[in-house]
């Protein structure tokens, strides 16, 4: 037991190290040490199978699992028996769009999406797609936020569903949740948001925001791995088809043994998160605009990709001209940031959520993704910043283009010769 | 606070130390196994680390393990991976089988009295299907604990052209274990029950078989199981693996688990299954006339934590299928129990049961209020 409790000091922000520094908070989060320490009697004492129905292991375990279920529920406005337990976020959005859509095959047979919207609702999409049903990819502004005439126009009497992303992942901008949800609910389609991103990070309330179907991850609110929910409306309901079958747990949603661990841990996320946004909203708001605006004084030639209002406090994503993409990150070892979303960083493409934007390519190439979170401090941001504005002005001084661009040349009126 | 003496490993076992130390370890680890950077990459090492781990214990190729949320999860991505392939299971598969196997109009395999499926109704379903078939046979019962003769149906089910589907949730740490040897496809784990943690299992192939993902979108496990990874519990998965190779503790739960029927045989109570070869750590037994639910309600206010048959869909009074499958008549089906040790438990806790259920039976249901409505 002793050396379990020791598991908080894995994230405890007194012993992460200086660096790298962490600054991929959309990629995941730390576990909270809150968070460790309520999940860790349900790893050891209280281990029981929440399903056993004929002894105190299992009623613990279950009485656990509902209060966590009751903590995830109240973030969102809503109560515990519209919330499902998943594996994550990436099941909830499967489950969320392929579900919904065989309840009602043969009946309807189309889906609105956003083309920014995570992969596993675009491939969920795409797979719909190849089963015969219909999907729109709404196209965004240039901002990142999806055109509520474009919207409405794309709905038709046969579409099911309209999903669309409550914050980006790649540039943290929010969609006008309200509105598409009013929108939907008028033209009576069912509204699902992919909340990975969102929750306990700004105020959600399906209620209010008339969303049907809301898809959450534990990891990405400093929970652990491996879990997440999908809120589906009772009233009026949402009907959907289980992707996964089997002991019937989740009232048939969803079969499998519910991680008791897991659930409290989610369930204490949600909680800190709700008592806590408020406050560390202020905070990293004042530690983002810190480094924006630090950036842009070192640094001219520095774009900002996605709307700056509408946007979650803990992020930025930025382009840096004339320089390499992959020279920058090779430059800033010691920060841990990414160039577009985790389950994509290991292609070399430029960012589709970028390229939607209308970013160019070359500024798709260059692009940062910095996330900051609940353990980042001021130091974090201005030891980052000092670092990447170094790395560019590295960059920029051994390129011909940038020194060409000093001169007053515009770059994109050279003919360049052809090889 | 429950202080119960537990013998319900079937439905979920705690973890063990060494599980437990990997997983404090994990989770010191902050990133997620897909980024790039050193944070990502030192998670990505112990996912790595894991499947080799877990690959090892069955003897498959690591890059042949795809971790996925569980066992039920584990189960419904291999049927789903059958393609046009007819589907053939036994009677007693885990309702994780059972039920997308009903869904899909699949052949179910008649059961022998002695808790085994019978390898003559799989020759003949075989031979009834229009092509090769799919089939799942789990490898050791869950309320029983009774091994099936996978490998012998193996050989069938290949010379028919099939494949093969094993569900080894229960076997771990149990019995030995190799994907070889007993001829399976694909075999689905379950970490929670091998002394790992809740949250995780995996699907391991014997060779490069497509896989019909269910969760898609994001690339993760080679396309064929996306989300990001649970770390610290793939982590304490591999520890278990690694744990669950050496059998330590087998031959200990069958010398405690044979004491245990022994007694109980003695007094008249029936133990099924057990003309089988059986799991060392499980005993299924039936006192005639005593619904299964008063005892077990019985023994958790005596101390003892037992089930009434799987966990997943205990709480509903019905008789146990896996009894009924067996050839037994409803009357036993509606009284059967389930035992299943793990290395926590001891002699005189095994002692201590033997004497409370000889008290109960020596009084006979009258002295225990039923508690259930007769169904």
């Amino acid at each position: 037991m002793s050396s379990l409790q020791e598991m908080k000091i894995a994230t405890d922000g007194q012993n992460r190290p200086k660096t790298p520094i962490y600054l991929d908070y959309q990629a995941t989060t730390p576990t909270d040490p809150r968070v460790v320490e309520a999940m860790l009697p349900y790893f050891t004492t209280h281990f029981g199978n929440p399903h056993s129905r004929n002894h105190a292991y299992g009623w613990e375990a279950e009485k656990a699992v509902e209060k966590a279920r009751a903590q995830v529920a109240s973030i969102i406005g809503t109560d515990e028996k519209e919330i499902i337990f998943t594996s994550g976020a990436t099941e909830s959005n499967n489950l969320a769009l392929k579900g919904v859509a065989h309840f009602y095959k043969g009946k309807k047979n189309h889906l609105i999406t956003v083309v920014t919207e995570h992969k596993c609702v675009l491939d969920s999409c795409r797979h719909l797609e190849l089963e015969g049903f219909e999907v729109t990819y709404l196209p965004v502004k240039q901002n990142g936020l999806v055109d509520l005439e474009q919207l409405k126009a794309a709905i038709r009497p046969d579409t099911i569903i309209v999903s669309v992303m409550a914050v980006n992942n790649e540039i943290g901008v929010i969609q006008p949740l309200a509105e598409i949800g009013k929108i939907c609910r008028e033209r009576k389609v069912y509204f699902h948001t992919d909340a990975a991103q969102a929750v306990g990070k700004i105020p959600l309330n399906v209620d209010e925001m008339n969303i049907d179907l809301m898809s959450i991850s534990g990891h990405k609110l400093y929970g652990p791995k491996g879990i997440g929910a999908l809120y589906v409306r009772r009233k009026p309901r949402v009907r959907l088809e289980a992707l996964i079958h089997g002991g019937g747990q989740e009232r048939g949603m969803r079969s499998g043994t519910l991680p008791t661990p897991l659930c409290v841990g989610l369930g204490e996320a949600c909680a800190i998160a709700q008592r806590e946004m408020g406050a560390e909203a202020e905070r990293l708001k004042g530690l983002r605009d810190r480094f924006y605006n630090k950036i842009r004084d070192k640094l001219p030639e520095v774009y900002l990709n996605g709307d700056l209002d509408s946007r979650i406090p803990g992020n930025l994503n930025l382009s840096f001209a004339y320089v390499e993409g992959e020279g920058l990150m090779m430059g800033i070892k010691d920060l841990a940031v990414s160039s577009g979303s985790a389950c994509t960083s290991a292609s070399l493409e430029p960012s589709y959520v970028l390229r939607a934007l209308g970013v160019e390519e070359e500024l798709a190439h260059t692009s940062l993704r910095i996330g900051l979170g609940r353990f980042t401090t001021e130091q974090d941001v201005d030891y980052a910043v000092e670092h990447i504005a170094q790395s560019v002005q590295r960059l920029r001084s051994m390129s011909p283009l940038w020194e060409m661009a000093q001169e007053g040349i515009d770059i994109k009126s050279i003919k360049w010769a052809e090889h | 606070m429950s202080n119960a003496i537990y013998m319900d490993a079937n439905a979920t076992t705690p973890p063990s130390a060494s599980a437990l130390a990997a997983l404090e370890a994990a989770s010191r680890v902050t990133g997620n196994p897909s980024s790039v950077h050193g944070f990502g990459r030192a998670a990505r090492g112990l996912v790595d680390r894991a499947r080799a781990q877990i690959a090892q214990l069955v003897g498959a190729r690591a890059e042949n393990v795809i971790f996925v949320a569980g066992g039920t999860e584990a189960n419904n991505l291999a049927l789903a991976s059958r393609g046009l392939r007819p589907l053939i299971v036994s009677g007693i598969e885990h309702e994780s089988v059972l039920k997308p196997a009903q869904a899909a109009g699949a052949r179910i395999l008649r059961i022998r009295r002695n808790g085994q499926v019978d390898l003559d109704d799989l020759t003949a379903a075989l031979r009834e299907a229009e092509r090769p078939a799919f089939v799942s046979i789990m490898l050791a019962n869950n309320e029983t604990g009774v091994i099936q003769p996978v490998r012998e149906a193996a050989e069938l089910v290949h010379a028919a052209g099939g494949l093969l589907h094993c569900d080894a949730s229960q076997t771990p740490g149990r019995i030995a274990l190799d994907m070889s040897a007993l001829g399976a496809d694909f075999l689905s784990m379950s970490a929670h029950k091998m002394g790992g943690v809740l949250g995780v299992g995996a699907l391991v192939l014997k060779s490069d078989l497509a896989i019909a993902p269910m969760l898609i979108g994001g690339g993760q496990e080679k396309f064929r199981r996306a989300g990001t990874e649970n770390v610290p519990a793939i982590a304490a998965f591999g520890a278990a693996a690694e744990e669950a190779r050496t059998l330590a503790h087998a031959p200990r739960l069958a010398a405690l688990r044979d004491r245990l029927e022994t007694q109980l045989v003695a007094f008249g109570i029936e133990a099924l299954g057990k003309d089988a070869p059986r799991l060392p750590n499980t005993a299924c037994v039936a006192v005639a006339g005593k619904s299964s639910e008063t005892l077990v309600m019985a023994l958790d206010l005596a101390g003892y934590a037992i089930s009434a048959g799987s966990a997943c869909s205990s709480g509903k009074v019905k008789p146990s299928p896996v009894a009924l499958a067996m050839g037994y008549g409803e009357e036993i089906a509606k009284s059967a129990i389930r035992i299943s040790l793990g290395w926590w438990n001891n002699e005189a806790e095994i002692d201590g049961l033997v004497a409370r259920l000889a008290d109960m039976t020596g009084r006979k249901v009258h002295t225990l209020p039923d508690m259930q409505p007769a169904a």
